[in-house]
């Protein structure tokens, strides 16, 4: 139960890299942007890869009639996620400590990682929510309206995992380094379940 | 009949074909067993980059072009001395300074020798020198944005022909006097030239940091020709030496007259002794009317200001700081090895290289072993400072270039060929036919301590049918050899932009990470720069109309002028609020009489309009910037002169 309790601290901890390291990213690319643009998503804001690229990628935008990336103080999402984070990191090492010296069972390490999946869960849907609404929602006297062969409006949702073609841009959407940091810490407390799970059987 | 030619043709293709044999074998040796193939040696693959940079001197364009090695794809043209209407240069407010001299403003000149900063003696890539040659003058071209920085106008001086060459750490850029003149300038008779002109060698120092260059001292020689010039490197660094024709002070048929004395000289300057004088006090300022122009990037605007003194410093003033080097045939090129040992005169009347030594030189000068004097100073001689003579067979000897490897690289523009020899036993290795009469030849860092010997450019001064016909007048052409083997290979030939005469070259990777993309607008401190639309507006100061206007895909703020009255003076201050690297915008107006703009993102330049007549007239923008450029349009509506009609400008309303 110790090792299971160590894990299940280290594990909360990794998700302090957040407050690091990006969770997503998102990369575009065209033959005249041979060094794409990018953009890394922050818990508390989104940044470009290089300096301009938020300009930049606003710039194009313009033509096809898509709102300009929100500024941290546009979103919500911007002020409540750093808290969320930093309130489940404190919450997995609080159940870590109370595991190591036998006050809770590795049963809340696992309710932990439910939580935290439910959360998760949610993060993502209003993250595409919001991608779908800046793709779609656009400036009814764009420049550039496209239409898809239907007859619909073209959207512009980049992908929320993987790759897309948006007009002439390949977009490429993945987690970045503070993402995996996270997946990684809740692979560490569903092992911390495990372990636990094991050694009380053993016990008994 | 008929079945004999045969017979004959095969003969003849059997000696052939035996003959290339020979030759085929006789390669193998030097080339080893595969026979390398020119095409895959120029070819840079489409989004391949070059391995070298090389920067050609423009001659009568008066301006320098960017190329690439070993492909010889031109990059870019930098204005330099020259009005270029394809960025606006010397046509701008802002770059209109550039151009001014104690004569006034001058469109143009003839820009000769390039060469790239040094420190130690080996390329630093922070900037590159060019001189023009026709109204004398240094230009400073920075190497992260590649656009010029500053010129300086050098006063006493006609013909900046021994320019701009630099020494081992870019203490000095150093500019000869082609033409010897009355110093001050006079008014008296030509035929009293003899004795009376004089021939002004500066030294102008640069800044370490910044690379502002001021005119140290000016060195006044007897009215000779300097013809071209070289530092010493590595042991002979703080020496200086420049090649002399017309020591006969000929001012008439000089191509007679000036070629009558076997042997005219190099002058071997001891600068670091002459710097030392004149820190101590030494020369003499004398008045004198000199442009020095300055760009400043973060303004983006050159201002001119007129100097008015030089330190001169007369050469009988400072006993063992100048001697004479008697060298044969009216040297053209003056050329130093990588090790500082060897200073070669290229005799251009003769088929021989005499090459002096720096030892030897030091050691009659310490003996004091002189033939005689010319003007006070001491003549060496000939036999005490050779170090020997190559036997070239060739003719006319114009330039030397090093391959850092022992080897030396010499043109010759009467025989058209490249001769490669070697230092030391002065014998001929190779020589290979240049097309035609080549001029200058360029290898590489080649007249630094370090040169990258792998390619040597020649620069010919003769084109013909190398190319397809254009009409009597057609671009130079230059050639690629291959100079890393044993012989010399021809690997490409491609033409040239202007009159190239020098051209400097280094390592692509000394340059190209560190070159600028992007001005950055937040650090743009033009006083009339917009740094967001909401700030651009219309500004009535008597007949002038100032429009602070700023552009950016695809539309110009303000885009509807009005107010604009005949007889006004309109300034475009154009500011692009681009921060995407190659998005650059330009202007033009219609019926303006200047050239468009073109403005690189970050970047503020201002264009004029005297409009003549009233309208409305449209302005555009001259860059394919966007899908939308044709959009990027707009109108300034003129009315009468006495008009009432309010100043107002909008966009989109």
């Amino acid at each position: 139960m110790k090792k299971a309790s160590i894990l299940m601290i280290l594990g909360a901890l990794l998700l302090t890299g957040l407050f690091k390291f990006p969770l997503w990213n998102i990369m575009l690319g065209a033959p005249q942007y041979p060094e794409p643009l990018g953009m890394n998503i922050y818990i508390d804001g989104i940044q470009g890869m290089n300096e301009f690229d938020i300009q930049n990628i606003d710039g194009l935008n313009h033509y096809i009639g898509m709102k300009t990336i929100p500024k941290a103080e546009d979103m919500w999402e911007f002020t409540v996620f750093p808290i969320v984070i930093g309130s489940m990191a404190a919450l997995g090492v609080l159940i870590g400590f109370l595991g190591f010296f036998g006050k809770v069972s590795y049963h809340w390490f696992l309710g932990w990682l439910v939580l935290m999946t439910i959360l998760g869960v949610l993060g993502m849907y209003d993250f595409n929510a919001w991608m779908i609404d800046y793709g779609t929602n656009l400036n009814p006297n764009a420049i550039m309206k496209l239409q898809n062969p239907d007859g619909t409006p073209m959207s512009y949702k980049p992908p929320l995992l993987g790759h897309q073609k948006l007009l002439n841009f390949d977009a490429y959407s993945y987690p970045r380094l503070g993402g995996y940091l996270m997946g990684l810490g809740m692979l560490f407390t569903l092992i911390a379940f495990l372990i636990g799970k094991k050694s009380k059987t053993k016990e008994s | 009949m008929k079945k004999y030619k045969f017979q004959l043709l095969s003969l003849f293709s059997t000696l052939m074909l035996l003959t290339s044999c020979g030759n085929n074998n006789g390669q193998n040796k030097s080339n080893g067993a595969l026979n390398s193939n020119a095409a895959e040696k120029v070819y840079v693959a489409p989004g391949e980059h070059d391995e070298f940079y090389a920067f050609m001197s423009g001659g009568y364009s008066g301006n320098l072009t960017v190329y690439g090695l070993p492909s010889g794809r031109m990059f870019k043209e930098i204005p330099v001395f020259s009005q270029f209407p394809t960025s606006g240069y010397g046509y701008s407010e802002e770059t209109k300074p550039m151009l001014e001299t104690s004569h006034g403003f001058i469109p143009w000149d003839d820009s000769h020798h390039p060469d790239i900063s040094q420190t130690n003696g080996e390329l630093d890539g922070r900037w590159i020198f060019i001189n023009g040659n026709n109204t004398p003058r240094i230009a400073r071209i920075s190497l992260t944005s590649f656009e010029t920085e500053e010129i300086i106008e050098v006063p006493n001086s006609a013909g900046n022909h021994s320019s701009s060459f630099v020494t081992d750490n870019t203490e000095y850029v150093v500019a000869g006097t082609r033409f010897s003149v009355p110093i001050p300038q006079r008014d008296m008779p030509i035929s009293e030239y003899k004795g009376n002109f004089k021939g002004a060698l500066s030294f102008i120092s640069v800044d370490p940091e910044h690379g502002h260059m001021d005119i140290k001292f000016q060195i006044l020689m007897p009215g000779f020709n300097y013809d071209l010039s070289h530092p010493g490197r590595g042991k002979s660094h703080g020496w200086f030496f420049f090649t002399t024709y017309n020591t006969e002070e000929a001012n008439s048929l000089l191509e007679v007259n000036a070629s009558q004395n076997d042997k005219d000289f190099i002058a071997a300057i001891n600068w670091k002794k002459i710097e030392d004088y004149v820190n101590n006090g030494g020369g003499t300022k004398m008045p004198a009317k000199y442009a020095h122009n300055l760009y400043d990037e973060a303004t983006h605007t050159a201002t001119s200001t007129i100097k008015k003194e030089v330190l001169t410093v007369n050469p009988l003033d400072i006993p063992g700081a100048i001697y004479f080097l008697p060298t044969p045939k009216s040297p053209h090129g003056c050329d130093v090895d990588p090790s500082g040992q060897y200073i070669i005169g290229n005799g251009k009347l003769s088929a021989d290289l005499t090459v002096h030594s720096f030892d030897k030189m030091i050691a009659a000068i310490e003996s004091k072993k002189f033939d005689g004097e010319a003007y006070g100073i001491p003549i060496l001689k000939f036999e005490d400072v050779l170090a020997g003579t190559v036997k070239s067979g060739g003719l006319g000897p114009l330039h030397t270039e090093f391959d850092g490897k022992g080897n030396a690289y010499t043109t010759f523009f009467i025989s058209s060929e490249v001769v490669k020899w070697k230092l030391d036993t002065w014998e001929v290795i190779d020589r290979k036919p240049t097309y035609y009469s080549v001029g200058h030849i360029m290898i590489p860092g080649g007249n630094s301590r370090k040169p990258f010997g792998k390619y040597a450019i020649a620069m010919n001064k003769i084109t013909k049918d190398r190319y397809l016909p254009v009409g009597p007048e057609m671009e130079h052409s230059a050639q690629i050899y291959d100079i890393s083997g044993e012989k010399m290979e021809l690997i490409y030939d491609f033409p040239t932009h202007g009159e190239p005469h020098y051209a400097a070259g280094c390592p692509a990777e000394l340059l190209a990470p560190k070159a600028k993309k992007i001005y950055r607008l937040d650090e743009n401190k033009h006083p009339y720069a917009v740094k967001s639309p909401d700030e651009a507006k219309v500004v009535r100061d008597g007949k002038e109309v100032h429009i602070y206007m700023s552009t950016i895909r695809s539309h110009f703020t303000p885009d509807n002028i009005e107010g604009v009255k005949v007889g006004d003076k309109v300034y475009f201050h154009i500011t692009n609020h681009e921060q995407d690297f190659d998005v650059p915008h330009g202007f033009a107006m219609i019926g303006q009489n200047s050239s468009e703009l073109l403005v690189m993102p970050g970047q503020t330049k201002t264009s004029v309009w005297e409009p003549k007549q009233e309208g409305v007239w449209p302005f555009y923008c001259t860059d394919f910037c966007s899908a939308l450029h044709q959009e990027m349009q707009g109108y300034v509506r003129v009315s009468p002169a006495n008009s009432n009609v309010e100043l107002s400008w909008s966009l989109g309303d």
